[in-house]
């Protein structure tokens, strides 16, 4: 027989009882959308912590004031990142960095409101993996004498110049005249800072001009970022950091005004809000399929028992014993794939639903549609066969007498 | 050769030992092309085992069976489904239509496990269709069962076993559940068949119903008792044995 044929009485069979059918599936919808969100939570912790390693660069300790200690936002100073700098061992560059108030920029007759003004130290690009398109960053010396200098975020130097050369001219920052002698390489929107949309100058320069007597304590600092030598040194560099801040603050080491943090501390609680959740899903994913899998195969068998005499009747009129079967499976197969696409339906939505909440990234990785697909056929097959030979074992007169 | 069925020494065993039941205890039958017989019998005597193993539903503990001249005795379940197909037409005393579907699709359902898959969906239609009209239902082909009476919903049935224009109308006590006036209804159509060419062999318990026939087999204890035309077969005549 015709399996087209065969497809269209299998899908009758089903219609006959929708509600059943769809209280069925359940299982199969929970466990396939778990699978797509699952895989959609992986993805998008990936892509967060790929982003996060972008944002900041390789082997980082990020030093910043402790939170919730009295006192603590002014108490990591520019002298501290000096020290760190001429004392601990093993690292390759710090990169201090203050942000004053947003600022008004002009330039080639173009005014450009609240603009992000960044003061940083010489070492920032290295320490950072944020390179120099074209000309130069400022250096060491340029910021101890609070030069005058200027370095554009890709975006403002177009902005700011279209195609025309920005090195060599004028920006106004604020109230204060500085030269151009660099523009940074186009690195976009990184874990929700618009580094092209910056403007980077020396921290001296900015303690001077833009930390006004409003913000006390014209040298402070909001992060020190320190680089590392390799990845095997970070637990002692943390260590010595730890000394070397503790001792010029006069604190206890234990109970510290500042965090020493790693990039490794970052991903670690990105990855442990994800890996729990993820964790769950994969169990609600398998236990859904297996559970949903044996509802599949209750309704069959509930089915051929209900049915034992239009299976004898078809037997009568001719249906083989595979007919019957593949009818009966098809039916499983339907039912478990029907589920299957409402389930990638509801997986896809979870997936943007999840991510729009905020607390996890997601992405839906398009392989996991037909992976999920997959599952619920395999379910069908698997949990439907058994029903399937139930009723193509049947015995023609047997089944005719069934009341 | 004009034997549909030839069945030589046919037996049918239930069971063993001392509960050993003989359903059938050799049995030798011949049908013509053509003919009307009515099997008639005491309960228990046989008549469905021996309908069951015409209808290539069940298959004999011994003898042979040539049905449209092939041994149909020793056949696989997948020929023997072929043979169903192809040869048989049933008309069931409780009608067997699947609730769900309208007569139209009842009338289809043949054609659905066609071995040969040589009607499409368009011919399959017309076709019954044609069944349908041919029994009087023409305007009752989107009724489900349940929109039908006895007497419709048999018709129906015996539109399904024709569908496929099979050489053998085989039908067990076609009007045990219908009132008279429908049995009558059944009986002019299968009489009409008849008379068409079809041949049919049918079980009944009722006298005036066996009458219709042009020939009566007469079963009891697995045996046939007697088998002829006219009116003096015993199961025509004794009520014991009816
Ligand atoms: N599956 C079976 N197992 C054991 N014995 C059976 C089986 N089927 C039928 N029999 C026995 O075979 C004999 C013939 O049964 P059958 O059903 O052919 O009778 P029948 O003539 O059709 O009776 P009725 O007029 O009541 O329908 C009975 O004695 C019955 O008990
Ligand atoms: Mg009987």
């Amino acid at each position: 027989m015709n399996p087209n044929k065969i497809l269209r009485s299998a899908w009758e069979g089903l219609m006959l009882n929708k509600v059943r059918s769809f209280l069925t599936t359940l299982g199969v919808i929970i466990g396939v959308a778990s699978v797509i969100i699952m895989l959609a939570v992986s993805a998008g912790t990936e892509a967060a912590i790929a982003e996060q390693i972008n944002a900041l660069g390789a082997n980082l300790i990020i030093v910043s004031p402790a939170r919730g200690v009295p006192g603590a936002s002014r108490t990591l100073l520019i002298d501290d990142a000096y020290a760190i700098a001429e004392q601990v061992v093993g690292i390759t560059g710090i990169s201090a960095e203050q942000a004053p108030a947003a600022q008004t920029v002009k330039a080639n007759d173009i005014t450009l409101d609240s603009i992000a003004v960044v003061g940083t130290t010489a070492e920032f690009p290295e320490v950072r993996d944020y390179t120099v398109a074209s000309g130069r960053y400022f250096d060491l010396g340029e910021d101890d004498r609070k030069a005058k200098v200027a370095v554009l975020g890709a975006g403002i130097a177009t902005d700011l110049f279209g195609t025309n050369e920005p090195l060599g001219q004028t920006v106004t920052v604020g109230s204060t005249k500085l030269t151009i002698i660099g523009v940074m390489e186009s690195k976009g929107m990184v874990a929700d800072v618009d580094y092209d949309g910056r403007i980077y100058l020396p921290i001296n320069l900015v303690f001077q001009k833009y930390m006004t007597v409003m913000t006390i304590g014209g040298d402070r600092v909001r992060t020190i970022y320190v680089k590392a030598e390799s990845q095997e040194k970070i637990s002692s560099i943390i260590t010595q950091i730890t000394t070397v801040l503790a001792e010029r603050h006069d604190v206890d080491p234990t109970k510290p005004d500042f965090t020493v943090q790693t990039q490794q501390d970052i991903i670690a609680t990105q990855e442990a809000t994800t890996a729990a959740f993820r964790d769950l899903l994969a169990w609600v994913a398998g236990i859904s399929l297996v559970v949903g899998g044996i509802g599949i195969m209750n309704i069959m068998l509930v089915s051929v028992t209900e049915r034992t005499r239009e299976i004898g009747l078809r037997q009568a009129l001719g249906a083989r014993p595979s007919d019957v079967l593949l009818q009966f499976l098809l039916e499983a197969v339907i039912l478990s794939l029907a589920g299957g696409l409402v389930g990638i339906a509801a997986g896809v939505g979870g997936s943007y639903l999840f991510g729009a909440l905020g607390t996890m990234q997601t992405a839906i990785v398009p392989a996991s549609i037909p992976v999920a697909f997959g599952a619920a056929a395999i379910v069908g097959i698997f949990f439907g066969y058994y029903p399937a030979t139930q009723a193509a074992k049947l015995d023609p007169i047997v089944a005719l007498r069934h009341e | 050769m004009n034997s549909l069925i030839e069945i030589k020494e046919l037996t049918k065993v239930y069971g063993e030992e001392e509960a050993t039941v003989y359903a059938l205890a050799g049995v030798d039958v011949q049908v013509k092309k053509g003919e009307f017989v009515a099997i008639m019998g005491p309960s228990g005597s046989g008549k469905s085992t021996l309908m069951n193993i015409l209808g290539c539903l069940d298959r004999p503990s011994t003898g042979t069976y040539f049905l449209d001249g092939r041994d149909v005795s020793q056949l696989s379940k997948n020929q023997l489904a072929e043979v169903r197909n192809q040869k048989l037409g049933f008309i069931f005393q409780s009608f067997n239509l699947l609730p769900r579907l309208s007569a139209l699709a009842n009338v289809m359902l043949p054609m659905l496990y066609n071995p040969l898959d040589d009607i499409d969906d368009t011919e399959a239609r017309s076709r019954a269709v044609d069944s349908l009209e041919s029994v009087g239902l023409g305007a009752r082909m989107h009724h489900r069962p349940n929109q039908l009476s006895g007497g419709q919903q048999q018709r129906v049935a015996i539109a399904r076993a024709l569908v496929n224009r099979p050489p053998l109308i085989l039908a067990d006590e076609p009007t045990g559940n219908l009132d008279s006036k429908s049995s009558l209804e059944i009986m002019d159509i299968l009489q009409n068949l008849h008379s068409n060419g079809a041949t049919i062999v049918m079980v009944t318990h009722e006298q005036d119903i066996a009458h219709r026939a042009e020939r009566v087999i007469c079963v009891k204890d697995g045996l046939i008792l007697s088998d002829g035309h006219g009116g003096k077969n015993p199961c025509l005549g004794r009520k014991e044995l009816q």
